[in-house]
């Protein structure tokens, strides 16, 4: 669908994988731009006849540059999302980039709920939420990588961490414990976007399966 | 450094450089000199709002009740001389609920143009501005005690013209909470359900309310619980509302659908008639219905809007009746008002607006200060934004490359002698 008036969507895209399988289903619902999967080192690629302007950004940014504003529409993991909790619609559920929000440990882990949990995560908010709804104190460390290796080395008695395959937890003799939640890409949008290009956010999102009853 | 050459000494020498400042444009302005605040105080005051002007000061005991309806609940404090632990406001509508008293029957209808001192950006993760307190200038107005339908499309009506006073598009989505919070009652009576379900809506999420009902429906099914209603065919009226939205001649025969299914047609009445009111004026044009607003239902109920302008990723405007509120204050009557966050405006910058000139005068050393007077003196006159700066200082700022925070692309204009008689010279 073109936007009226001259302006252009603006979509942020994660880099890699995932970035690229939405892309194709961008591309088949409508909203194509070839250039953005070519060699080229461009960082912007713009459509004026399907009225889209792609960025790549890295996955963790997606959300900023859509709440900030200057992605109109971004697809950001359902982790990140739940975890940064930021100020956007989140308009559908695209159904890929699947995994699982899952808590591990070392195999044959016992937990003792007598005392505090020590907790080690990337999501903080995730992990306090999770067990707050369970009435159980943690003690959460914050890392930001290796995250497995934390309750190999006794810093932690479990991590809580995004499991896809589940390989690099078995090669570690790590196993699944609990599992909190599935995890997939979601579409969001610009809250202020979402009312001044809205007949245009409104096509997009439909066309990737939004449904409004 | 580079050595800074000697200004020449001859008042011959006086050069008066037009300059393009860094565009800043008019509402930018403004904003900057208050007088975006004084045409809203005009405003408010063609409709018979009085100001209100208080302590910087206020109780903490007073946000510890009730921190659920700030914004954020990060707050400044200290204790005073005489041992009472205070804060430094960082909301306005509390204090002024609390201290107003309204006589029963009447209605108290007060502004205010405040500074509040709270985290700046609000809730979200991702809104970093750092963590750090902010002094912020709010203004906005309260109508409190026999608020009757015309007061509310009154406050409608001035929250829309506030937003038409910035010059830019604008839109005042406006919501109706005992809808959204009967519709979503009636899914689960569950209260960590029903707040999940909210900050759905909120998020205009629809896929996930979807599965929360079934997630329901799943579990009484395993327990073998029996309801009149399945959780998913309650749960489509509050898709149906917070997927909704657009004018409200387009959208409200689809609410009173959802209003009459719900028995909550005087509510839906109420909700019509004030947006009826503003139908066929330039602010009613501007309004668009929107069921994902959300407040804490312990302090608001009713309708609840947010103003948006475009050019700025957020709300700049929030404001709804809050009787809930008033109530917990032990204040009879209720309560409707909005705020404007000035702060988020000041985030309006538009290249594409007039750039406005600035002039630099620059001056020999040995120079009269009364002849510079004099000179500046005309371009004020004329209303022309003019600055003096000693050749030694302009050729020191072009040695460093450094103009200050004007940018100089025009040309030089060499005056000869009498300074009164000038050119203007326009920058290419």
């Amino acid at each position: 669908m073109k936007v009226a008036d001259g302006k252009m969507l603006n979509i942020a895209l994660p880099k890699g994988r995932l970035g690229e399988k939405v892309y194709g289903m961008l591309e088949k619902a409508g909203y194509s731009c070839p250039e953005v999967l070519g060699d080229s080192r461009k960082l912007i690629f713009e459509s004026p006849e399907t009225g889209v302007r792609y960025f790549w950004v890295k996955p963790s940014d997606v959300a900023i540059y859509v709440e900030r504003g200057a992605a109109d529409l971004g697809i950001a993991g359902k982790d990140l999302l739940l975890e940064y909790r930021p100020d956007v619609y989140e308009l559908c559920d695209l159904h890929t980039g699947k995994c699982r929000m899952a808590v591990a440990s070392v195999k044959g882990f016992r937990d003792d709920p007598g005392r505090t949990l020590r907790v080690a995560t990337k999501f903080s908010h995730i992990a306090r939420d999770y067990y707050a709804g369970k009435g159980r104190e943690i003690d959460v460390i914050h890392l930001n990588g290796s995250i497995e290796i934390a309750p190999i080395l006794g810093l932690s008695d479990v991590i809580v961490d995004i499991v896809e395959t589940g390989t690099t937890l078995r090669e570690n003799d790590l196993e699944v414990i609990e599992e909190i939640m599935p995890i997939s890409a979601r579409l969001i949008t610009n809250k202020a976007s979402y009312k001044f290009k809205n007949g245009e956010i409104r096509a997009l999102a439909e066309a990737l399966g939004r449904k409004e009853v | 450094m580079s050595e800074v050459r000697p200004a020449p000494a001859s008042s011959e020498d006086w050069r008066v450089i037009n300059v393009n400042s860094q565009a800043r444009p008019p509402f930018f302005r403004d904003l900057r000199s208050g007088e975006y605040s004084g045409n809203l105080r005009k405003l408010y005051e063609n409709f018979g709002y009085r100001p209100y002007k208080m302590s910087k000061f206020e109780e903490y005991e007073l946000y510890l009740r009730n921190k659920e309806f700030l914004i954020s609940d990060a707050i400044i404090t200290f204790t005073d001389t005489d041992g009472r632990l205070m804060a430094l406001k960082p909301d306005v509508t509390l204090s002024i609920i609390k201290n107003t008293d309204v006589k029963p029957g009447t209605t108290d209808k007060l502004f205010y143009s405040e500074n509040v001192y709270r985290v700046s950006g609000g809730g979200s993760g991702l809104s970093s501005s750092g963590g750090t307190f902010k002094e912020i200038m709010q203004t906005g107005l309260e109508c409190i005690g026999a608020v009757d339908d015309y007061c509310l499309s009154e406050v409608l009506l001035l929250a829309a013209e506030s937003l038409s006073l910035t010059g830019k598009n604008f839109v005042l989505d406006v919501g109706q909470l005992d809808l959204l919070f009967k519709a979503v009652d009636r899914v689960s009576s569950d209260p960590a359900v029903a707040a999940a379900i909210l900050r759905c809506a909120e998020e205009k999420n629809l896929h996930e309310i979807a599965e929360i009902a079934a997630k329901i429906d799943r579990e009484n099914a395993e327990k073998g619980i029996a309801t009149r209603l399945s959780a998913s065919y309650a749960a489509e009226a509050v898709i149906k509302l917070v997927g909704l939205y657009g004018k409200p001649a387009e959208i409200l025969p689809e609410v009173e659908k959802i209003a009459s299914e719900l028995g909550m047609e005087a509510e839906f009445g109420q909700f019509r008639t004030v947006l009826e009111a503003l139908s066929g004026t330039a602010a009613g044009e501007k309004l668009r219905i929107d069921f994902s607003i959300v407040s804490d239902r312990n302090y608001y109920n009713g309708i609840a809007f947010k103003g948006y302008v475009e050019g700025i990723p957020g709300r700049v405007l929030s404001g709804g009746c809050y009787d809930r509120l008033a109530g917990k204050l032990s204040k009879k009557g209720k309560a409707v008002g909005f705020a404007v966050y000035l702060d988020v405006l000041e985030r309006l910058w538009d290249p594409e607006d007039d750039k406005t000139d600035e002039i630099i005068v620059v001056y020999p050393d040995g120079s009269s200060p009364s002849d510079v007077l004099a000179k500046m003196n005309d371009f004020s006159c004329g209303g022309r934004s003019a600055r003096a700066m000693s050749e030694a200082e302009f050729q020191a700022r072009e040695l460093l490359r450094d103009p200050g925070n004007i940018t100089v692309s025009g040309k030089y204009c060499e005056t000869s002698g009498n300074i009164t008689e000038f050119r203007e010279m326009r920058g290419e």
